[in-house]
């Protein structure tokens, strides 16, 4: 990649990203994607991807992040939604042609999908 | 699995799992010598000489939730389909480095697929790790170092959205590079 120009733009993402970086992380919404070896042989990351064009197709402005096995692979590909405030929820078997209606119900409409849900863990504050 | 890249990802995710903060990923194309070799190197906490000779065995891992792993295992035998091997070389403290190499050409050779979704899924890793990255294609070369990005970014994490969609467009521009013929 040609040097200049990347750290050039760089800094200009730095200075954009830092002004609304507080309220981000204070109300922003998390979705979690596992990625351990069951999840990436489930589809983990294909449904990270999938995620991810939704996200940009509808202009969504969420923190996405990976994690290992948390040993309930048998529900693998497992998605965790997290928004400031609410419960953490997760989904199971969530493959790449579920991501739409996930994100228009759950992000969206505030609606969770009590059909794949597998499990909830209370509001962090 | 279907791509060299969910390979490299499952390796990629174990390093992570080994307490990695840095990870080496080189890829080399060499269409001459029709070869294709993968090196993923890490600063985990390695594993015992006689643990890593027993790791290519589908019955042993290090998780605790069951007995079996097959990430290596099912990398070494894509690996071995194609005229080429797997080799891990490792020491407690020291890190693991795991070589792969294929007869470039050989029709079971899967592809090696969205390679830009596997960087993506370790560099939006909740476990803060650096990925170098360096592909070569002949004399085309991509290179990527999320370390030096970090640099500059300060405060800002990679999984920032505005971040990520910068990132994504750097691996798809770089990796369609590579792709390009030459002039």
């Amino acid at each position: 990649m040609p040097k200049l120009k990347t750290i050039e733009e760089l800094r200009k993402l730095r200075e954009e990203a830092q002004r609304d970086l507080k309220v981000r992380l204070e109300t922003g919404t998390k979705i979690i994607v596992g990625m351990g070896t069951c999840g990436i042989a489930a589809g983990a990351r294909e449904t990270m991807h999938a995620i991810l064009e939704e996200l940009k197709k509808r202009e969504i402005e969420a923190h996405v992040t990976t994690v290992g096995c948390i040993g309930m692979c048998v529900r693998e590909p497992l998605v965790d939604i997290e928004q400031a405030g609410k419960p953490r929820v997760t989904y199971g078997n969530v493959m790449p042609d579920m991501v739409p209606r996930l994100i228009e119900e759950h992000l969206i409409k505030g609606h969770i999908v009590e059909e794949w849900v597998v499990g909830r863990l209370p509001t962090t504050e | 699995m279907r791509e060299l890249s969910l390979h490299i990802l499952d390796v990629l995710e174990n390093a992570i799992e080994a307490g990695a903060t840095r990870i080496e990923l080189s890829i080399e194309e060499d269409l001459e010598k029709d070869i294709l070799r993968i090196v993923i190197h890490d600063n985990g906490h390695g594993m015992s000489e006689d643990f890593a000779r027993r790791v290519l065995d589908p019955f042993v891992t290090t998780r605790t939730t069951r007995h079996v792993g097959l990430g290596l295992p099912l990398f070494a035998a894509a690996a071995e389909r194609c005229n080429g091997k797997l080799r891990i070389q490792s020491k407690p403290r020291m890190g693991t480095t795991v070589t792969a190499t294929f007869q470039h050409s050989h029709i079971d050779r899967a592809p090696l697929g969205d390679l830009a979704t596997t960087l993506m899924a370790v560099i939006l890793s909740e476990r803060p790790v650096d990925v170098h990255y360096k592909h070569n294609v002949d004399a085309r070369a991509f290179e990527l170092d999320t370390a030096e990005i970090r640099r500059e970014l300060g405060t800002v994490p990679l999984s920032h959205p505005r971040v990520r969609k910068w990132l994504e467009s750097v691996l798809a521009e770089g990796l369609a590079n590579l792709q390009r013929p030459m002039p």
